[in-house]
């Protein structure tokens, strides 16, 4: 098998030429520095920002994998932020670790709430993701600010700042948070056969569901673990600005971790997904974020960059652009563009 | 000679003129239970606000106010069926509208304005659709590039919001044509006659029956011949220009032209589709539904701002009456099928 | 009529799918007013010669002629305005559409420059009776079944100006009267001097209607026939590359000794498309499922595996009553189902055949009892060997096996559960003669080893061969249940065929 036929072959050129660039332009992108035990520099930072996106986005990938698609995150992310910042502003000593402890719990358990209430309209009640998903996104920002009192709730809370910007060891908290859904979800993925049947689930749920697998659960549980991961993410964005901000938080996060999830490799249609593909995707959103910053594009205009950079990353990973490179590689005459529409899904299992 | 069986052709014949309906029409129950459910709506609200809802001027304006939705969620219908989905025309509708605006401003006569507009959303919508036809590009990262860019663009021909003076871009909104209580403005006309036109296209003409024909299976459409590239190509084209027609309904409608309009304005429109019977799956539903659909996204939020709810309330309960719609509707299908 | 110009002529066709070929410098030509068969195994390369030949795959290698000049077809757009109608296996037409659309889309009759449904169904309808087919134009296509779908596929390709008829597999789905109206067709269009190509697995339809044959072999050439010239043991030989196995008929029980233990026995079953259906399948017994299209066959097979929702009657297992609300329920009590429908409702065609094998057993131990990838590979293995799947590569994704391959991909799984009763719908549908055989062998080994099976198939000489014991369904009811041994395929289609006598 060629190189570039591999299927993370396109997201991680993308990534490297990414880092290039930016190495090139300011020499000071590659510096790591340790001061007090305690690693800096721009990498660090992206590693430290993508974590509420990169939490996000896994929960994504598996609900698409099971052909779904999960619109609530972000309002998920709102209320998950405004319960925890809630219950840590009303409590007596807001400093105090248990209290952000309980915090967290609260919050987490909520999302997993509103998780499984989208599964539930999803699977049992057999709604259309989109339309399931919407209703959430929809209503779970006026939940939010009901539970701040329409206000944008801040705190001061050690315990609960240091899960945004402290470290553990040598690295950011929020970076190992990251480190460990990835670990859990990949060792998931390949010591159970959640993985295969997910993928059953997502190509084909009738054929699936004749063959005994628990298409529902398994779909179910998808929608629950994206509404976990999204309350985390909310915990983190919350703790990065010491605030609970009802409109704000995880505003637009939905599209992003699509798109990282996209740009990973896996398909929309569902079926084979990639942990690895959508890790890769969300370090290409997070460091392009850090190049149009350090480009000094005005952030209104920022997204014309994006875009552009989107379209160049998903024509390279085209088949019509491979067809050509093979072809420029001498291998053979590229097929009728006929042929090229069905093959794409044969080549990703490949 | 082989043994397989012989015997009478056992085609499933309709027995009774409700099943011959059903046979001939089982895609038309959600639209219908849209229908039913906007009616129900219509009379919930009649008489939870002790009359005051079903006048003739509240539902001349559920037609003004939404009808740059009504334009957007036409385009996206044709963009649905094929099983595609547009993200980018909220987006659109705002370059569009700024860039008239900024146009305008600069003393371009009104036609050119125009006409620039409907070709720019257009544009977009050739960009989206030849990343989807050409580059297998799926729909929803095509259309987003598509929102990127065009919100970016918004932002590249003005920061702020335009005011736009040009009397002849404004007249689309100002002028009111009356009979009684009704009133209809030629933005209003202009969104009934694009639904008109739309559905007119979708089921008299060979392109309108080939988008439904890729929605139902891309691969047996081409292998039967049909024109599958150019007719997908263009429903994203005519999404497009949808966009840019909306921009110029909204710019009348607003005066003015503001680069952060129609943020989210995508999804409404998806939610109006879908709500209008139409499955995202593609190659099921009407736009006469989609209509519909508006319809009852509007009139949720009239009934929520004659209640006058705050702003978390508001959303809590668009959500939830989206919830019971789907719920009601998705109930309705399924008996319907049982029925079969 | 072998000195007369062929219509159509390929040669030295190559069509490559990323290393290995599918279809190797084969040469093939079609005459006016013939009808040419292509024969071969699953996967010899029939459907992919047919493609390339119609526009929808490119030639790797290779030109085609038509006429005497040079063509090419970029889709199959391009081929159908040079006169070449295509029914595609396997390929459903638009479900979502009218099945006069589906008829005439892309050439509809027009009225004032807009489409006219009302001329479009009225020449539908014309169109449909020619094929002796009497059903509502305007009806949905996906709501009729697989049969009258193929039916109007080739009601399409029949309904233009054709000069190259090409059929793949047409009839693979069809009961034996549309299969006659068919030929009647075909016949014309012969006479009218249309070259037809026509692909079945059935070798009396090919004696009956073709005038010369293809034979390919693992996406080669072996030779070009006239079906006259060439005995039938001798065309099996060149397709398979060595003499076909027999059928190993069954080891009966004599007649005198008392029935087999009932394993499964279901009372009063009614469900969508079923009434009050009863029977019995005995340990190491095939029960063989006969009845015509709409009979209620898949029907009976659902709702005896948990697949359909039972509106009505018990199911009991050992005489045991078995709650059998899902294929989940129905698999841990050993009752295991295979869809007639492979493509929809069988493979996952993007998933490897390995995965495809152990899917239900993983499945039914649970997601966190996985099985060792060392073990699922040895297990998935075995099977490939024992079915004689092919090519027996594990990680190539199901969905690019051949059709026969898919099938005994698809049995795998289910035999890999070790089931009690084996539920097979039509399980032979569209495979080769060899393959068939096998399965039908395979299918009597295992009732020998104590399974208990229910066979379904359209072919009525199967049934009787392949089952002990054949259930006669009409309009949803088992009207009677006989010992084959006390039929012949004649007697059977009397009493399967027998007009109803106002019986409620
Ligand atoms: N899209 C594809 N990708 C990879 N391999 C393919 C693809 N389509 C077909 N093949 C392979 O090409 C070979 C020929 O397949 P083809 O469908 O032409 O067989 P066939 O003779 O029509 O068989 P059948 O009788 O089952 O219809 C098979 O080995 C098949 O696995
Ligand atoms: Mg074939």
């Amino acid at each position: 098998m060629r190189i570039w036929r591999h299927r993370l072959f396109w997201p991680s050129a993308a990534l490297v030429v990414l880092v290039a660039v930016n190495a090139i332009a300011r020499p000071q992108f590659l510096r790591i520095t340790l001061q007090d035990g305690e690693l800096y520099g721009a990498l660090i930072d992206i590693l430290r920002n993508s974590a509420p996106l990169m939490l996000v986005a896994l929960g994504m990938t598996i609900v698409i994998a099971t052909r779904g698609i999960d619109l609530s995150v972000g309002a998920v992310m709102a209320v998950s932020g405004a319960v925890a910042l809630t219950i840590i502003d009303g409590s007596g000593d807001p400093g105090a670790t248990g209290t952000v402890l309980v915090a967290v719990v609260v919050a987490l358990l909520v999302s997993l709430v509103l998780g499984a209430w989208n599964g539930f309209l999803v699977s049992a009640l057999g709604i259309q993701p989109i339309v399931a998903t919407l209703v959430l996104m929809l209503a779970g920002r006026g939940v939010a600010l009901l539970i701040t009192g329409g206000f944008i709730t801040t705190v001061n809370s050690a315990p609960l700042a240091y899960i945004a910007s402290g470290y553990l060891t040598v690295l950011p908290f929020a970076f190992i948070i990251s480190v460990v859904v990835i670990t859990a979800l990949g060792l998931v993925e390949r010591r159970t056969a959640l993985g295969v049947l997910t993928e059953a689930v997502g190509i084909n749920p009738e054929a699936s569901r004749l063959a005994g697998v628990r298409s529902r659960g398994i779909i179910w549980g998808a929608y629950m673990v994206s509404g976990v991961l999204a309350g985390l993410a909310g915990i983190i964005y919350a703790s990065n600005i010491k605030a609970a901000d009802a409109n704000a938080a995880g505003f637009l996060i939905e599209l992003y971790a699509i798109l990282a999830v996209v740009l990973g490799g896996t398909s929309l249609a569902g079926g084979k997904f990639s942990i690895a593909g959508t890790v890769i995707g969300v370090l290409i959103i997070q460091t392009l974020d850090s190049t149009i910053l350090f480009l000094g594009v005005p952030s209104a205009q920022s997204p014309v960059f994006f875009a552009f950079v989107v379209v160049a990353v998903v024509i390279a990973q085209s088949p019509r652009t491979r067809n050509a490179l093979r072809a420029l590689g001498g291998a053979r005459r590229p097929r009728a563009a006929a042929s090229v529409q069905d093959r794409p899904k044969v080549e990703v299992a490949s | 000679m082989s043994a397989a069986m012989t015997g009478t052709v056992a085609a499933e014949r309709p027995t009774s003129t409700f099943q011959t309906f059903l046979s001939r029409r089982a895609g038309m129950m959600p639209t219908f239970a849209a229908l039913i459910i906007l009616v129900l709506l219509f009379v919930g609200a009649e008489a939870f606000l002790r009359g005051d809802f079903i006048t003739p001027g509240n539902i001349s304006a559920l037609l003004l106010d939404n009808a740059y939705l009504v334009i957007l969620a036409v385009g996206m219908t044709f963009v649905i069926l094929t099983a595609g989905i547009d993200l980018s025309v909220g987006s659109v509708m705002a370059f569009t509208g700024i860039l008239g605006a900024q146009l305008l401003a600069r003393g371009v006569p009104a036609w050119l304005a125009i006409v620039t507009m409907l070709a720019g959303g257009a544009v977009i919508g050739l960009l989206i659709g030849t990343l989807v036809q050409y580059f297998s590009v799926q729909p929803f990262i095509a259309s987003l590039a598509g929102l990127f860019l065009a919100r970016g663009l918004a932002y590249v021909v003005s920061l702020s919001s335009i005011k736009v003076e040009n009397t002849g871009v404004l007249w689309l909104q100002t002028n009111r044509i009356r009979v009684g209580d009704w009133y209809i403005t030629p933005t209003g006309l202009i969104a009934l006659l694009t639904v008109a036109v739309a559905a007119f296209v979708l089921h008299l003409t060979r392109f309108g029956r080939t988008i439904y024909a890729i929605g139902g299976n891309e691969q047996s459409a081409r292998l039967m011949g049909l024109d599958v590239g150019r007719t997908k190509v263009a429903a994203y084209v005519i999404s497009g220009f949808c966009g840019g027609l909306s921009g110029l309904v909204l710019t009348a409608y607003s005066g003015a032209g503001y680069p952060r309009n129609g943020i989210g304005t995508e999804l409404d429109a998806i939610a109006a589709v879908v709500i209008g019977g139409t499955l995202l799956t593609g190659g099921r539903g009407y736009v006469l539904g989609s209509l519909v659909g508006v319809f009852v996204y509007g009139t949720i939020k009239t009934i929520i701002s004659f209640m006058g709810a705050e702003q978390s309330w508001m959303q809590i309960i668009i959500g939830a009456l989206l919830l019971l719609f789907i719920v009601v509707q998705r109930a309705i299908v399924a008996r319907s099928e049982q029925r079969r | 009529m072998d000195g007369a110009r062929p219509l159509l002529e390929l040669t030295g066709a190559t069509v490559r799918f990323g290393a290995d070929a599918a279809l190797d410098d084969v040469s093939f030509r079609m005459f006016p007013g013939e009808v040419h068969s292509l024969m071969g195994e699953n996967g010899a390369g029939k459907s992919t010669l047919i493609k390339a030949v119609t526009g929808a795959l490119a030639l790797d290698e290779g030109t085609l002629t038509l006429d005497g000049d040079e063509v090419r077809f970029p889709t199959p757009h391009d081929a159908q305005r040079a006169g070449i109608s295509t029914v595609y296996q396997e390929i459903e037409l638009l479900p979502n559409l009218s099945v006069a659309e589906n008829i005439l889309l892309g050439r509809e009759p027009r009225a004032h420059g807009v489409v006219s449904q009302r001329r479009m169904r009225d020449q539908a309808r014309g169109i449909l009776a020619d094929l002796g087919l009497d059903i509502d134009p305007a009806s949905i296509l996906g709501t009729h079944s697989v049969a009258v779908q193929q039916l109007v596929a080739i009601a399409r390709a029949i309904s233009t100006d054709v000069r190259v008829l090409v059929l793949d597999e047409p009839t693979s789905s069809l009961d034996l009267d549309e299969v006659g109206e068919l030929f009647r067709i075909i016949r014309e269009l012969k006479a009218r001097g249309v070259a037809i190509l026509f692909v079945s697995h059935f070798l009396d339809q090919v004696y009956e209607i073709c005038d010369r044959v293809t034979v390919l072999r693992d996406g080669r050439l072996v030779g070009e026939y006239l079906t006259r010239e060439l005995l039938r043991i001798d065309l099996v030989h060149k397709m398979l590359g060595h003499d076909v196995s027999d059928y190993k008929a069954r080891q009966r029980e004599p007649v005198t000794q008392p029935d087999a233990p009932v394993f499964l026995s279901a009372r009063g079953v009614t469900a969508r498309g079923i009434g009050a259906a009863d029977l019995d399948l005995g340990e190491a017994e095939i029960v063989g499922i006969a009845g015509l299209l709409g009979s209620g066959r898949t029907e009976l097979a659902r709702a005896l595996t948990g697949a359909a929702h039972l509106d009505a009657g018990i199911i009991r297992i050992e005489g045991r009553a078995a709650h059998l609300d899902s294929p989940r329920r129905a698999i841990s009590l050993g009752v295991v189902y295979s869809s007639e429908n492979r493509r929809a409702e069988g493979i996952l065609a993007e998933l490897s055949v390995l995965e495809n094998i152990t899917l239900a057993l993983q499945a039914h131990r649970g997601i966190f009892r996985r099985i060792r990838p060392a073990r699922q590979r040895e297990l998935a293995q075995s099977w490939v060997e024992a079915l004689g799947i092919r090519p027996p590569d594990l990680d190539r994704p199901a969905g690019t096996l051949s059709g026969g391959n898919q099938q005994k991909v698809l049995l795998a799984r289910l035999l890999a559960l070790a089931p009690r009763v084996l539920v097979l719908d039509e399980p032979t549908r569209g495979i080769d003669v060899g393959a068939k055989v096998d399965i039908q062998n395979l299918v009597g080994e295992l009732a020998d080893n104590g399974l208990s099976v229910m066979f379904i198939s359209a072919e009525l000489e199967e049934v009787l061969r392949v089952g002990d014991r054949v259930a006669i369904l009409r309009d949803g009811r088992i009207v009677e249940t006989l010992r084959s041994g006390d039929m012949t395929v004649d007697s059977l289609l009397a009493l399967v065929a027998q007009p109803d006598e106002q019986e409620g």
